[in-house]
């Protein structure tokens, strides 16, 4: 039922009669009523609704009581998203509205049994000390538990139906929070012609303020946290506003502090904010019959609004004139009947009760302001604030004249629970416990007691538990002092956190082709590439036999340009460049100063100022910065172009590639022509190309890189052009048998961080006459101190393939390992290559191989399976 | 790590938009010892304070500059694009 219309209200009630509402949800079932301008949590109890939820441990019914979205009150459920605050989530209508934590309905919880029996079950820490025996018994115990513990469920059957954004924004002056002095604040800082943002949670922002303020304000949003730098991530729904402000405006207020007596958690218990905004907003009268307990004029104002609106105050007591001992609240069926003050009963079904206010400093806090503990007014006020940060209104400490509630009101009887913690249920015999127990510091009672690690996160309990640590040590609130404050100061959804799914797949312009071709496409660092065509063993057998075009577009790509380019290549690489004629290709190994093989690829010169280098597939970016570090360190005159992108590149491979290939160029492909290791510019199938005469694979191969824009026509032509030949395309699959039948190393499979290239048996590659090359020390380092293990092939017997990564052995000792093994169709054998210590790296060398739990044996190869003359290759 | 690092190129930039490769080390210049060689390549100085630092322009211009930041609280005092080295070995 509502109130006649209160002046402002939110609620839209149009020029209806109804007294109702014209918006319909769901709750647990039954449809509520609401008016726009409503929240959940405003229609419910408009319909009636005081139990909102069930508390954490107990059970026990609890109603609204802060309405302002720090309590754990109204928890709910909405269309799948468990722990939603109703109070504040505005209705749209169609929602589906559940309880959550009961077992049963919210009327009659089963679970509500614990707060009647005590016992071994109620106490803090409980579990630490009565689950542990008998020790079987524990995965009984942890289904309980895990079944007993948590608010909320989530739904894991729940499919993705929201898209959460991060959009990164700039202010140079953000302020949080639109009380008075937030916006005061704002206009002051809009009038002096700074780019003004203010972000409010919502609920008490003046919707009249908001149209014409002059700055842009952000509702219902929340700051989550300052960081450094002047970075605030605002959480506003389903949007991260990154904020970099170059001044930030603390303004969050303060937040009304509940009093700790017997009974304080009964439905009708209230604090003032709550009265002001159901009276105000949603025209709802709280109760009939009030009883107001309050340290500041907070709880007078609501006892105004109430009498306002007729509601019988029975009595008023103000802490700061009138000294209180004992408050006892009594319900029946968790709803508040009576309060009994200091002996007095008073009938009652709604207890205004208000502590005074506490600056929500936490955000100062966070980047390092002090906070201090004000005696007189029993708060703790932010000090020493950071550059470029200020504190206004409330924050600050503005809250008025305030008295100091006792720690508790439980007077001598004091029978019932008195909760410091609504959200955890901690009692104040809890933490008189935890005391006793030895934890003796407030970090070290909080984690034991959990009081402030609810929803609230001490919005509600930080203070009172304090001053009730305080009491009991016979210490002080300065002593005692704060816990740390850390982010998020809001609840926030891990959605929001995660943004929007980013799996950036890189795909090559032939991407489509491949799959119209029957592709397996398989993830590659970050690029999609494919597997093979369906048949890896018979795609790698015609590249022996026929042709074979795998796409090998993801080949990193530079241009190295200038004067001194080949000097520059020279440094940086063990081997020569400078002396590379042109049109010629040569192998290179790159390595950092520690010796370390980083990176391979194949280096062609294209003209006397002008190198084309290729890196692995996903080393492009290390190799480029790598690049760009060292001649920032050096500033040679060379200019480093990463071209991955804007070429496409195949490799044509096969016995009847020359064929092929006379068959898509004027230029003279005879092995005179285009001898091996040979780089030719030229047109081929009308296509502008490099062709780069190389084979990774073993067979006659040319590498062609062409503009990606021709990246379909030109698969298209070869596999068409080709097809008498029996051309077909080979995926990554087949390719890694081919190479490893050539012995041709994996940088990052058959290498490691340990890995040099006097190991990997590439010593050949260092140029010892050079005056210097990145690496050359730690090399020279390796040659004094005798290889430790050296990369070689083997076979093995009975064809057993061993799996990657498995132990090479001798005498039941780990000596080496394995870094790739296959089947080749083409040798019949199961072949591989691995780590073995040096005496054993020589032809013919027998290791054995653990391959499930026996040994197979192998022999060591040291030169490739394949054509280890290169016969073919360079035919 | 949230702060703005100045890009000699860019401007205040998100630090999130940089590589940070650590701080400058001096490379021997010819053969050096083993100790000199173990002294270059794993140890540093990690300092409490103000730092000459190697950063990378990732997602920007890919620009690389040096940088003195206070480790301490990420203050930076300023960045700048090195000098071409006398040799190449000084740096």
């Amino acid at each position: 039922m509502r109130l006649a219309p209160q002046p402002g209200e939110r609620i839209d009630r149009g020029n209806t009669v109804d007294r109702e509402g014209s918006i319909v949800f769901t709750f647990d079932g039954r449809p509520v009523r609401a008016f726009p301008g409503d929240t959940i949590g405003s229609a419910l109890f408009a319909s009636g609704q005081r139990v909102f939820s069930r508390s954490f441990k107990y059970h026990r019914p609890r109603g609204l009581l802060c309405c302002g979205g720090h309590c754990p009150n109204c928890m709910m459920t909405v269309d799948g998203a468990p722990n939603v605050r109703a109070c504040t989530v505005p209705v749209a209508g169609g929602e589906r509205v559940v309880t959550q934590n009961v077992l049963g309905s919210l009327q009659r919880d089963l679970m509500s049994v614990t707060d009647k029996i005590g016992g071994p079950f109620t106490p803090v820490g409980f579990y630490y000390r009565t689950m542990i025996r008998p020790r079987w018994a524990w995965p009984y115990y942890e289904k309980f538990l895990r079944h007993a513990a948590g608010l909320g469920k989530v739904d894991k059957h729940h499919e993705r139906s929201t898209r959460f954004d991060t959009e990164h924004r700039r202010a140079e002056v953000l302020v949080v929070g639109g009380g008075s002095a937030g916006f005061a604040a704002a206009r002051k800082a809009a009038a002096e012609g700074r780019h003004v943002v203010l972000v409010d949670e919502g609920p008490d922002l003046l919707p009249e303020s908001v149209g014409d303020a002059g700055f842009e304000i952000i509702a219902p949003a929340r700051a989550l946290g300052l960081w450094e730098g002047g970075l605030v991530p605002v959480e506003a729904g389903t949007t991260l506003y990154r904020f970099r402000a170059e001044k930030i405006v603390v303004a969050t207020g303060a937040t009304e502090q509940p009093l700790l007596f017997p009974g304080n958690d009964l439905v009708g218990v209230m604090l003032p904010g709550a009265i002001r905004r159901m009276v105000d907003f949603w025209a709802l009268k709280p109760g009939n019959r009030a009883v107001v307990v309050t340290a500041d004029d907070r709880g007078l104002e609501a006892a105004e609004k109430l009498r306002g609106v007729g509601v019988h105050i029975a009595q008023i007591a103000d802490l700061r004139h009138e000294r209180v001992r004992q408050i006892a609240a009594k319900g029946k069926r968790g709803h508040l009947r009576s309060v009994e003050l200091d002996g007095k009963q008073i009938a009652c079904d709604l207890l205004v009760m208000s502590g005074g206010a506490q600056p929500n400093y936490s955000l100062l806090a966070q980047l390092g302001a002090k906070v201090e503990y004000d005696a007189a007014r029993g708060m703790f006020v932010p000090i020493e604030l950071p550059d470029n940060v200020e504190a206004v209104g409330a924050a600050a400490g503005d809250i008025g004249p305030t008295a100091v509630p006792a720690a508790t009101y439980n007077g001598a009887a004091g029978k019932g629970k008195c909760f410091v913690c609504v959200c955890e249920d901690v009692t104040d015999k809890d933490v008189k416990r935890a005391i006793a127990e030895g934890f003796d510091s407030i970090e070290l009672a909080k984690r034991y007691t959990t009081v402030t690690m609810g929803p609230c996160q001490g919005k509600l309990c930080h203070v009172p538990s304090i001053r009730l640590y305080a009491r009991e040590t016979e210490t002080d609130e300065t002593s005692i002092g704060t816990t740390t404050a850390r982010p998020p100061w809001a609840p926030v959804s891990l959605g929001l956190l995660a943004g929007r799914l980013h799996e950036p797949g890189k795909r090559t312009s032939m991407h489509h082709r491949h799959k119209d071709l029957g592709a397996k496409i398989m993830w590659t660092g970050s690029w999609r590439r494919p597997h093979s065509y369906g048949d890896p063993q018979a795609e790698a057998k015609n590249v022996h036999e026929n042709i074979g075009v795998i796409d090998v577009s993801t080949l990193g790509k530079l241009l190295v340009r200038g004067p001194e380019a080949g000097a520059f290549l020279d440094r940086l690489y063990p081997n020569r460049f400078s002396d590379l004629k042109a049109g010629r290709i040569r192998y290179g190994v790159l390595q950092t100063d520690s010796g370390r093989i980083m990176d391979d690829g194949t280096i062609a010169r294209l003209d006397d100022d002008t190198f084309y280098v290729t890196t692995t597939s996903t080393g492009v970016n290390a190799v480029l910065q790598w690049f760009g570090w060292w001649n920032a360190v050096w500033r040679m005159d060379a200019e480093i172009v990463d071209v991955t992108g804007a070429l496409a590149a195949v490799n044509v491979a096969g016995p009847k590639a020359r064929t092929l290939m006379e068959r898509l160029t004027d230029l003279d492909v005879s092995n005179e022509g285009i001898k091996y290791l040979d780089a030719v510019q030229g047109s081929v199938a009308g296509v502008p190309c490099l062709i780069l005469r190389i084979g990774f694979v073993g067979e006659l191969g040319y590498e062609i890189h062409f503009p990606t824009t021709f990246g379909e026509y030109f698969l298209d032509t070869l596999l068409e052009q080709g097809a008498d030949l029996g051309i077909r395309p080979f995926g990554l699959e087949p390719q890694r048998v081919l190479r490893l039948e050539k012995m041709h190393i994996l940088v990052g499979q058959d290498t490691d961080s340990e890995s040099n290239i006097l190991e990997a048996n590439m010593g050949w590659l260092a140029k010892w006459d050079k005056d210097e090359f990145v690496g050359r020390w730690s090399l020279e380092y390796v040659q004094q101190r005798d290889v430790r293990e050296n990369l070689v092939g083997f076979v093995v017997d009975d064809g057993i393939v061993p799996a990657e990564g498995t132990q090479i052995v001798q005498e039941g000792k780990s000596i080496g390992r394995v870094t790739s093994s296959r089947w080749s169709p083409e040798l019949g054998q199961a072949i591989g290559m691995g780590w073995v210590p040096p005496d054993l790296a020589h032809e013919g060398a027998r290791i054995a191989i653990k391959v499930d739990g026996k040994l197979a044996a192998a022999s060591v190869r040291l030169r490739s399976f394949f054509d280890p003359d290169g016969e073919q290759l360079k035919s | 790590m949230s702060f703005l690092l100045p890009c000699p190129n860019c401007g205040p930039r998100d630090v999130d938009e940089f590589s940070c490769t650590g701080e400058v080390t001096v490379r021997p210049k010819s053969s050096p010892t083993a100790r000199e060689l173990r002294s270059y390549l794993y140890f540093r100085a990690n300092v409490a304070g103000v730092q000459r630092e190697w950063w990378y322009h990732r997602d920007g211009c890919e620009l690389w500059f040096q940088a003195e930041r206070d480790t301490r609280t990420n203050e930076v005092v300023r960045t700048w694009i090195p000098e071409p080295a006398s040799t190449p070995a000084a740096q």
